[in-house]
C-alpha cells in the first residue's frame, strides 16, 4: 500500500506516472464498496419512496430493489451499515494519511470557476491524474458532503424520537424525509456526471481499479 | 378463511375465548411458515439477484436469510438506542391531522365489528392475575391523553389525539412479569404483534380507549389500541382482544413477512 502522491513530486510526468500508484488500495476498495452500497440504497430507497410518494411521481418498479416495501426496507437497512462503516473507514483513512489535505487543498471559489469554464470549453487537461483539478475537488468533496447529509437525514427519519437533536436539525420528521430525498437526488446527479466524465477520460477508470 | 375470521364478531361468538384462542393459534401455525418464507420470493427483483450472485449469495433464500439476520441485528441496535426516559414530541390541538387517516391492510369498510357490550379483554401468559377486563373496568383505571405523531413505515406521518390507560399502570394491575421479554397482542382481525418490555413500560405507551375525546371509533381500533409514539404504526395494534406476557418470541402479522420487529422511531 502506498500513500497518495504529494504535490512535491508533481514534476514527474508521462511514463513515470503509469508506474506510480496514484490511488492507494484503500481508496479503491472503499470506492467500489461504496458504489455497491449506494446502488442498493438508492434502488431500495426508491421502492420505499413509492410506498408514500412525497412528490407527484413514483419510480418505475423495474428499476427498484426489494419488490415490495418490506423487502426494500430489509435491503435498505442492511446496506446502510455497509455505507456507514465503509464511509467511516474512508474518511478516517483520508484524514489520518493526510490524503484529504494533499488531494483537496487548497481549493478556492475562483479556482473552481476558472476550471469550470476551462472544462466546459474542453481546455482542461487530464494529463496528470495525480492531481485533481478544482472542479474535481469540489465535486468529490460535494459527494462526501452529500453522503454525510444522506446518512444524517436518514438517521433522523429512522430514529426521529431517539435522536431529537438530529430531528430538529433537519426541520422535523417530515422535513427530514425531504432532505433525505434531495441528498439522494444530489448523489444520483453527481454519479451521472461522474460516470460521463469517466467515459470521456477512460484511463481514470483504470486508475480506480489498478491504482495506476 | 382470513376474511371470515376478520369479519367475525368476537364479542358475540359462540366459541369460548379459550377455544377461539386455540383455533387461532392452530390457524396461525398453519399459515405462518409459508408466509414467512414467501416474502422475498415474490419480492426479489432481477437486479437484486444479479447483484448478489457477485457476492457469492446464489439464491433468494440465502439472501433472505442474510437480510433477516441483519434485521435481527437492527432489533438489538434499536433496543440499545431506546431510551426509556426520552419522550416523543407532543403537539398542540391545532396541529392534529384532520381527518386522521385510516390505515390497515384492508379497507375501512372491512374493519372488524366488535360489540362493546359483553366484550372482555383476555389476559394471559406471565401475569399474576388472568382476570378478564370489561371496557367499563378499563375506563375506571387512571386515564391519560396525548397528542403525538403517528409515523407509518411507508413514510407518511399524522398527528392524533389518543386517550386511555398508561400501559405500565395496566401491566402493574395484572401483575405482569416485568422481566419478561415480550408483550404480545391478538386482535379482532387477523392482526397480531408483539413489543419489547422497555417500550411496554414507556411513559407514553397508552392502552387507548378514546380518540380525540370520543370513544375510540371502529376505524381507529375499537375496542382498544395500543399507542406507542416511540414505534412505527404497524407496531401499534388496533382491535386488541388479548394481551399476553411471554419470553417466547411471538412475532407479528407484518413482522413475519419481513418488517423489522423492533420497529422503533
Amino acid at each position: 500500500m502506498s500513500t497518495a502522491a504529494s504535490p512535491a513530486d508533481g514534476g514527474l510526468h508521462g511514463a513515470d506516472v503509469s508506474r506510480q500508484t496514484v490511488q492507494p488500495s484503500w481508496v479503491r476498495v472503499t470506492h467500489w464498496i461504496n458504489v455497491l452500497a449506494v446502488l442498493v440504497l438508492v434502488t431500495s430507497g426508491w421502492r420505499i419512496y413509492n410506498a408514500s410518494p412525497i412528490f407527484g411521481f413514483t419510480f418505475p418498479k423495474q428499476i427498484t430493489l426489494g419488490g415490495w416495501l418490506g423487502g426494500a426496507l430489509l435491503w435498505h437497512f442492511a446496506a446502510m451499515w455497509v455505507l456507514f462503516v465503509n464511509g467511516l473507514i474512508y474518511l478516517c483513512a483520508n484524514i489520518v494519511s493526510g490524503r484529504l489535505r494533499h488531494r483537496f487543498w487548497p481549493l478556492t471559489a475562483r479556482q473552481i470557476a476558472s476550471d469550470l469554464v476551462a472544462a466546459l470549453r474542453g481546455h482542461l487537461s487530464h494529463d496528470d491524474l495525480r492531481q485533481y483539478n478544482a472542479v474535481q475537488k469540489f465535486a468529490y468533496l460535494g459527494a462526501i458532503g452529500l453522503l454525510v447529509l444522506v446518512v444524517l437525514s436518514g438517521l433522523a427519519v429512522w430514529k426521529s424520537v431517539q435522536l431529537p437533536l438530529l430531528r430538529e436539525l433537519m426541520g422535523g420528521y417530515d422535513n427530514a424525509r425531504i432532505v433525505h430525498f434531495f441528498a439522494m437526488a444530489g448523489l444520483v446527479f453527481f454519479t451521472l456526471v461522474h460516470v460521463i466524465m469517466v467515459a470521456l477520460v477512460p484511463k481514470t477508470l483504470l486508475l480506480m481499479i489498478r491504482g495506476r | 378463511m382470513r376474511r371470515a375470521s376478520r369479519k367475525s364478531n368476537i364479542g358475540a361468538s359462540a366459541l369460548s375465548p379459550r377455544d377461539q384462542h386455540e383455533l387461532l393459534k392452530d390457524a396461525r401455525a398453519l399459515l405462518a411458515p409459508p408466509a414467512r418464507r414467501l416474502f422475498l420470493r415474490h419480492g426479489m427483483t432481477l437486479g437484486g439477484l444479479v447483484m448478489l450472485s457477485g457476492c457469492g449469495v446464489s439464491n433468494s433464500a440465502d439472501a433472505e436469510h442474510l437480510l433477516m439476520k441483519v434485521s435481527r441485528f437492527n432489533d438489538k441496535v434499536q433496543a440499545w438506542l431506546f431510551d426509556p426516559n426520552k419522550l416523543a414530541p407532543t403537539y398542540p390541538e391545532s396541529m392534529i391531522t384532520r381527518p386522521f387517516p385510516f390505515n390497515a391492510y384492508y379497507s375501512e369498510a372491512e374493519a372488524p365489528v366488535v360489540e362493546g357490550n359483553g366484550f372482555f379483554l383476555q389476559v394471559s401468559g406471565r401475569v399474576e392475575r388472568r382476570d378478564i377486563w370489561s371496557l367499563e373496568q378499563l375506563a375506571a383505571l387512571p386515564q391519560e391523553e396525548q397528542i403525538t405523531r403517528h409515523i407509518c413505515v411507508e413514510g407518511w406521518s399524522a398527528i392524533g389525539r389518543w386517550g386511555g390507560v398508561p400501559f405500565a399502570t395496566f401491566l402493574e394491575r395484572i401483575g405482569a412479569d416485568r422481566s419478561a421479554r415480550y408483550v404480545g397482542f391478538r386482535c379482532a382481525d387477523d392482526y397480531f404483534t408483539s413489543i419489547d418490555m422497555p417500550t411496554a413500560l414507556h411513559r407514553q405507551t397508552l392502552l387507548t380507549l378514546r380518540y380525540d375525546g370520543q370513544t375510540l371509533p371502529r376505524k381507529y381500533g375499537f375496542p382498544m389500541k395500543l399507542r406507542m409514539p416511540t414505534k412505527l404504526g404497524y407496531k401499534n395494534p388496533k382491535h386488541i382482544v388479548e394481551i399476553f406476557v411471554t419470553n417466547d418470541y411471538p412475532g407479528g402479522y407484518w413482522e413475519d413477512q419481513g418488517y423489522n420487529w423492533f420497529g422503533g422511531s
